[in-house]
């Protein structure tokens, strides 16, 4: 009797703490939702307010610094080797020097960019990665309005106090060599736990395809019967499908942030978000191809992926969990440095869809 | 000898094994011992065994193991052989079927290859335990009602993994073998197909799905409600009044107004059970081969509505020159 009853007592603890383990990844509820399409659709906005309150801190715009007169020489008379900022005056050009600091290194320094001797000096290898990156800032800002409306980015928006912005991606090994060697487990760089698909067991290459390269996102057929022309894979489609858990993992969102889920593919039933993101995932390619591929010969190997590459972005860079990153807050407003001069010949088109002019890696 | 009582009895009998029907021919090929398990008792017969194997029975085994082994073996290469990475990676990981580059031709070992061989090995093995239940039905003088429903459920398994991807041209179509993987799979074929609750197969398949499990509650509630009765013992029962079976037939008679009889529920049941795999199948078989999109098939035939944009702003193609 009290065998089985021991039993029984060990099956229901065994059950609770099964049930606890599986709950374990669970936010503690109530969540906020918020209806953000018909009624039926299920298009809803979800937030967990004490998760909000949690990161309130790293969505939080700094102070912007003091503003200073335009008026005077300009940086680029009175200091030596200034290619990008040489219109500010000198006033001007020192405010956004420092708040650079304050955004990348702010315990660095100056000496983080600069060599102490000889500020002119390109030999550092950050000097020259944030004369790229202070060219891919402007350009953005000046291009790239459909995405950005007039928000901007400055440099905290992705750098948020760090050197290397927290949020980034590096290109995995296809294959552990041990698995070529046992002639067995290639699970096809899908299959493993990873924050790259938000933990789906979808393809981790999908930044490679998509936001480095110029794959077609679109999976779905716009037909009612099948035609020739159009033929995806699934394995395809699960790589899309890849990417848009991490976009909607990076802006904090869900599927229908972007899309009346009933319909994925319809343009005219999804919320204008779906064209600003259109926009967001070509102005990540303009940003990995034209700036951060043609830096990465002089990285520092600590600074290098497993393959060997260079840290690129993807939608976390800037959105850090937010739809608008730093709520919003038009930072770039205050550093009119950061605006650039505005492309006449730009064209959205050319980022991989009408053709690849915009990724020809020359731009800046 | 003790002979077999099926009793709504919460005490456990436990006597000396009952070894079965003597039948004709097959005397040997019946394992000899059996076991009794209490906590077996608690859910069904405390019995177990003898059981009957047979060569079809062992050869679904031996091909059913070599499947399983096959795949745990990759499964465990992906994660370099190491038992806790395997543990903790368990959900994601998957035996993936070849990318789509080669189509229906047999590929390399470590590319899909060893995802054909599993398939082929687990398919042979289901196979050969439907002629199991078919010949054991035959054996014990019974209809051969189960495997037919059986072969309900491997038409689908067999649409899914092999007739479909087939009818598309490649293996890469077909389901991987893992837990996350080919719930992926499954979201991605809606996905790629614009939509599957679209498909009026895949409708009557929900509709027999959670028909059966609303015919499955009525059905055991209406049984267990009447085992006070003794209505499990349905032939004397039947032909007399006042009994259980009565009283089981009147509470829906008295609720509403119809009533299914003893022998029809199990029709009933039946043909939900299958009638759920066999739409989910056609279902599955149309998708891409002869209906590319779903959403605008039912667009196309007046069964999806239109939304109004309402609380957002409608986007536009950015390639029909979008909303800026």
């Amino acid at each position: 009797m009290s065998s089985s009853m021991n039993l029984n007592r060990s099956l229901v603890a065994g059950v609770l703490s099964a049930g606890l383990a599986v709950m374990a990844g669970c936010e503690k509820p109530p969540v906020d939702s918020e209806q953000t399409g018909y009624r039926g659709t299920g298009m809803q906005d979800v937030d967990n307010p004490r998760i909000e309150a949690e990161n309130a801190a790293l969505h939080a715009a700094p102070e912007a610094r003091e503003s200073v007169s335009s008026e005077g020489p300009r940086a680029g008379e009175i200091y030596q080797n200034v290619e990008v900022l040489e219109d500010l005056s000198v006033a001007e050009f020192t405010r956004l020097m420092q708040s650079m600091t304050e955004w990348v290194a702010p315990e660095q320094g100056c000496t983080y960019c600069h060599d102490g001797k000889d500020f002119a000096s390109e030999e550092l290898y950050t000097y020259q990665v944030s004369r790229k990156m202070l060219q891919m800032t402007r350009d953005v800002n000046a291009n790239w309005d459909t995405h950005m409306s007039d928000n901007g980015v400055t440099c905290y928006t992705c750098h948020r106090g760090e050197n290397v912005p927290s949020e980034t991606w590096f290109e995995e090994p296809s294959s552990p060599k041990t698995q070529v060697a046992a002639g067995l487990g290639n699970v096809q760089m899908q299959n493993m736990a990873s924050d790259k698909p938000a933990y789906a067991s979808l393809p981790r290459d999908a930044f490679e395809r998509y936001l480095l390269g110029h794959e077609d996102l679109t999976v779905e057929g716009d037909t009612v019967l099948p035609t020739a022309d159009w033929s995806k894979s699934l394995k395809g489609t699960e790589a899309s499908y890849s990417l848009m858990m991490h976009m909607s993992d990076s802006i904090g969102g869900n599927c229908t942030t972007c899309h009346n889920t009933g319909r994925l593919g319809q343009w005219d039933e999804s919320p204008v978000q779906r064209e600003i993101s259109w926009h967001g995932i070509r102005m990540t390619r303009d940003i990995n191809v034209n700036y951060m591929l043609p830096l990465e010969g002089n990285q520092p190997e600590a600074r290098l992926g497993p393959t060997g590459d260079i840290a690129k972005v993807n939608c976390a860079t800037c959105h850090y969990g937010r739809q608008l990153p730093l709520n919003g807050t038009k930072m770039v407003e205050d550093y009119p440095g950061l605006i650039g001069d505005e492309d006449p010949n730009f064209d959205y088109m050319q980022f991989g869809d009408l053709g690849t002019e915009g990724l020809s890696g020359d731009n800046g | 000898m003790a002979e077999y009582q099926n009793l709504f009895t919460r005490v456990q009998v436990r006597g000396p094994s009952d070894p079965g029907l003597e039948l004709p021919g097959d005397g040997g090929v019946r394992t000899r011992s059996s076991i009794h398990s209490w906590l077996l008792g608690k859910i069904g017969d405390a019995q177990l065994g003898p059981i009957y194997l047979g060569a079809t029975g062992a050869m679904s085994i031996m091909f059913g193991a070599l499947a399983i082994i096959i795949i745990g073996m990759n499964l465990l290469a992906a994660v370099d052989w190491n038992p806790l990475e395997f543990i903790r990676q368990f959900f994601w990981l998957a035996l993936e079927p070849p990318p789509p580059e080669y189509g229906l031709s047999i590929p390399p070992l470590n590319d899909g290859g060893w995802w054909l061989i599993a398939g082929f090995f687990l398919t042979a093995a289901i196979f050969l335990w439907w002629v199991r239940t078919y010949n054991r039905a035959k054996a014990l003088g019974l209809g051969t009602h189960v495997a037919w429903a059986f072969a309900a459920a491997i038409f689908l398994y067999f649409s899914i993994g092999f007739i479909w991807p087939v009818l598309m041209g490649s293996w890469s179509e077909s389901v991987p073998f893992g837990i996350f993987p080919h719930l992926d799979w499954t979201t991605a074929f809606s996905l790629r197909f614009g939509n599957l609750y679209y498909n009026p197969f895949h409708m009557l398949s929900i509709v027999f799905l959670f028909g059966s499990a609303l015919l499955f509650a009525m059905h055991g509630g209406t049984i267990l409600a009447a085992g006070r009765y003794n209505a499990e013992r349905e032939i004397e029962q039947v032909t007399d009044r006042g009994t259980g079976a009565e009283r089981s037939a009147l509470l829906w008679r008295w609720t509403m107004g119809f009533n299914a009889t003893m022998e029809s529920i199990h029709r009933w049941a039946y043909w939900f059970a299958i009638l759920c795999v066999i739409t989910g199948g056609i279902g599955i078989l149309l998708t891409g081969t002869v209906v590319e999109n779903w959403y605008l098939w039912g667009v196309h035939h007046g069964i999806a509505p239109d939304y109004p944009a309402e609380f957002y702003t409608p986007a536009v193609d950015p390639a029909a020159g979008g909303t800026q």
